[in-house]
């Protein structure tokens, strides 16, 4: 499994994990905990695939634009 | 990376999509980007051969290199503002999306002028 495989995995794997502390949370009456759960957990998963972007945007330079 | 790899790779990120899109819709919309800079990352790293191949071919055939250099930044361009437009218009930003690729268009009409300038001089020199 190469890295970008497991971050695919990993991304959903929290966005899983975020879904059920929603639910929870919501269950027990913290609305606002949940919303800043959800939120911290988009950010979190936003960065890494921010860094995987990056990583095409660089890729696709060196392949186009610089010779 | 295998054909093979990389269908398997789209397919399963797919399901995943699906099924987040229920549970949490933006984990649904990173997935799905993610899983395209993963299929784009294996296809780029093909691509650098065939760029290769060509400029080889036009130093063969004394091809001004700008040219060359030109066409490549604008396939590169149609490369990033495609990848970016569908994303926007899988999240449901249809609008968003029209704009990025209006941005690229711009901006490929920007680096294609010194050709055309440079076709309609040849053609001057050319009328008597």
């Amino acid at each position: 499994m190469t890295p970008e495989v497991r971050a695919v995995f990993q991304i959903a794997g929290i966005g899983f994990l975020v879904a059920i502390l929603h639910t929870i949370l919501k269950q027990s009456g913290k609305e606002e905990f949940a919303h800043w759960a959800a939120l911290a957990g988009f950010v979190a998963v936003f960065i890494i695939v921010i860094g995987w972007v990056d990583h095409l945007y660089r890729d696709i330079e060196t392949v186009f634009l610089r010779q | 990376m295998h054909i093979l790899q990389l269908v398997g790779i789209g397919l399963t990120a797919t399901a995943l999509a699906a099924v987040l899109r229920q549970q949490a819709q933006p984990f649904a919309m990173l997935v799905g980007m993610l899983a395209g800079v993963v299929l784009l990352l294996a296809v780029v790293d093909n691509f650098a051969g065939v760029v290769r191949s060509i400029s080889d071919l036009a130093n063969a055939a004394k091809v001004d290199h700008a040219f060359l250099e030109t066409v490549l930044k604008i396939i590169g361009i149609a490369y990033i503002v495609e990848f970016a437009a569908q994303i926007a218009r899988d999240a449901g930003e249809g609008a968003l999306a029209g704009k990025i690729e209006l941005a690229g268009k711009v901006g490929i009409v920007v680096l294609a002028v010194p050709i055309m300038t440079d076709v309609v001089q040849s053609l001057v020199h050319l009328l008597p």
